[in-house]
């Protein structure tokens, strides 16, 4: 993969991609509500409260959707890929890719691995269940 | 109903070399002309982010009384229809012009990837994955659609043959002169972000277009029968990728039942449906949402004429299509549009979208 720009963090998001760093997958949970969202806000979607805190999320999803990605966004970026909206078991949906050899499908069960960054950081990845 | 748009036309379209401000230009004085009124009538104003109303409104001279200039994709023109209504009816204005053009095939700017802003959670969660924005949005949408219904991509590209056949009976359609496409031209053009090819895809041409907008109580003095504005409805869904919780339930359904309440009609009403086809996909499931058809029938569809000009497959597509879906509609309704008219068409359903299915808005237009 890649990337041309060192990827943005803000005040609230940074502490999410600092656990990427031992390979940690976050959700924010409420503290009010319950509700599991993702990327981390600075209010609960749910009930638009502000106790939010991470927590562990699970490792495993399920594709909801993917497309193999053939034409490049970018002159330097390698094609095919596979991109896909992965439902975690913790409720919130992540746009990622599918990686490893496999042919992917809607609503197949898929794990978390991870990309890592130049920088330290990683991103979640999932690939098919073993 | 008491405003009705009393003028619509289009700039040149296709690779024309032009700069954007000038086609800009070019499509308010056609309108204006079409509708019979001057420069000097006008004073309100709405055009996009990209050429602001500001800046419009300087190079032809004006001092508008309203003007809007928002970011909204394609569904902003649809919207305007509605805030142009609402500043007409409230003494805001009298004359209304809502302006689009774009240069992107001459300037060679349309990006795959898009534009994402460093400021948004998109930047940090979506873009280094890298998906072709808006098109792999759609494309997943369109996988979703295929794996629920049971379809495959031979269903899809009956949509896309569907345009161009439509466009070689619009002499203005980019693709006019192409000749008509097949189901397995479509299915054997090079994928772009699966399941959609490059025949899946809208075209990325220049153009644009004005409409212009008045009380009905004056546009009966003008030389066209009116078209009145009969309701409008909208919604605004998600920015990112990942927030929609069902790919298949969109915003069309939400902003088209708003706009068919207000305008007290129903599908049945409606002789023409001009929809937003940025992509193949987008035809089937918004027929679907705004109850034309039920779920996964949409690709079949044969009956309310969709896009008679050939829509954004096979006529043109600089970028955001919500105005030109406009001024079609508006001609239908007037009668006149030759071979591809339909004929006593006397009710139009006019539904934008922008974005990655983010921004929807929607129109019902009646000839009065
Ligand atoms: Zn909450």
């Amino acid at each position: 993969m890649s990337i041309d720009t060192e990827i943005p963090v803000d005040e609230v998001t940074e502490p999410w991609w600092e656990l990427t760093r031992q390979r940690r997958l976050a959700v924010q949970r409420c503290g009010v509500c319950g509700l599991a969202q993702l990327p981390p806000r600075l209010l609960c979607t749910g009930c638009g409260g502000d106790e939010l805190e991470l927590g562990a999320a699970g490792r495993r999803g399920i594709v909801d959707s993917y497309t193999v990605v053939h034409r490049a966004p970018a002159p330097d970026v390698a094609v095919p890929y596979t991109l896909a909206r992965v439902r975690l078991v913790d409720g919130p949906i992540l746009l990622t890719r599918l990686v490893g050899d496999f042919e992917p499908r809607c609503d197949q069960p898929v794990v978390l691995t991870w990309l890592p960054l130049p920088d330290g950081r990683a991103l979640p990845a999932f690939t098919r269940e073993l | 109903m008491t405003v009705a748009v009393v003028g619509a036309a289009e700039c040149d379209l296709g690779h024309t070399g032009r700069s954007a401000q000038h086609l800009l230009a070019q499509a308010v004085r056609r309108a204006l002309d079409d509708a019979g009124l001057r420069l000097c009538d006008v004073d309100g104003l709405a055009t996009t982010s990209r050429l602001p109303a500001t800046q419009l409104a300087d190079q032809l001279g004006l001092c508008p009384s309203w003007t809007d200039s928002a970011d909204a994709g394609a569904a902003v023109f649809e919207r305007y229809v509605a805030r142009a209504v609402q500043a007409i009816e409230a003494g805001q204005c009298a004359v209304a012009v809502l302006a689009y053009a774009s240069d992107q095939r001459s300037a060679r700017s349309r990006r795959l990837g898009g534009g994402y802003d460093r400021g948004t959670p998109e930047a940090q969660f979506e873009q280094p994955y890298l998906p072709l924005w808006p098109l792999s949005y759609y494309a997943m949408t369109a996988r979703r659609y295929l794996h629920t219904y049971g379809l495959d991509r031979g269903d899809l590209a009956r949509v896309a043959v569907a345009a161009r056949a439509r466009a070689l009976a619009n002499p203005a359609a980019f693709r006019h002169g192409a000749g008509p496409l097949t189901v397995d031209d479509v299915l054997a053009a090079p994928l772009v972000s699966s399941p959609l090819g490059t025949l899946d895809c809208c075209l990325v041409t220049d153009g644009g277009g004005a409409i212009v907008l008045t009380s009905l109580d004056r546009a009966r003095h003008l030389p066209h029968p009116p078209v009145a504005v009969l309701g409008y409805g909208e919604a605004v869904t998600h920015a990112a990728m990942a927030t929609p919780e069902d790919l298949l339930t969109t915003g069309v359904a939400a902003s088209g039942a708003r706009a068919f309440a207000h305008a007290r009609r129903e599908p049945a009403d409606v002789d023409l449906i001009q929809l937003n086809d940025s992509f193949t996909v987008s035809v089937p499931l918004g027929l679907e949402q705004l109850g034309f058809c039920p779920p996964g029938s949409g690709a079949a569809w044969a009956g309310t004429p969709v896009n008679t000009t050939g829509g954004g497959l096979s006529y043109g597509h600089p970028g955001q299509l919500g105005v030109l879906l406009v001024i079609e509609a508006v001609r239908q309704l007037r009668g006149g549009c030759g071979p591809r008219q339909i004929p006593g068409a006397r009710t139009a359903l006019v539904h934008g979208t922008g974005g990655i299915g983010s921004s929807h808005a929607t129109v019902i237009l009646e000839a009065a």
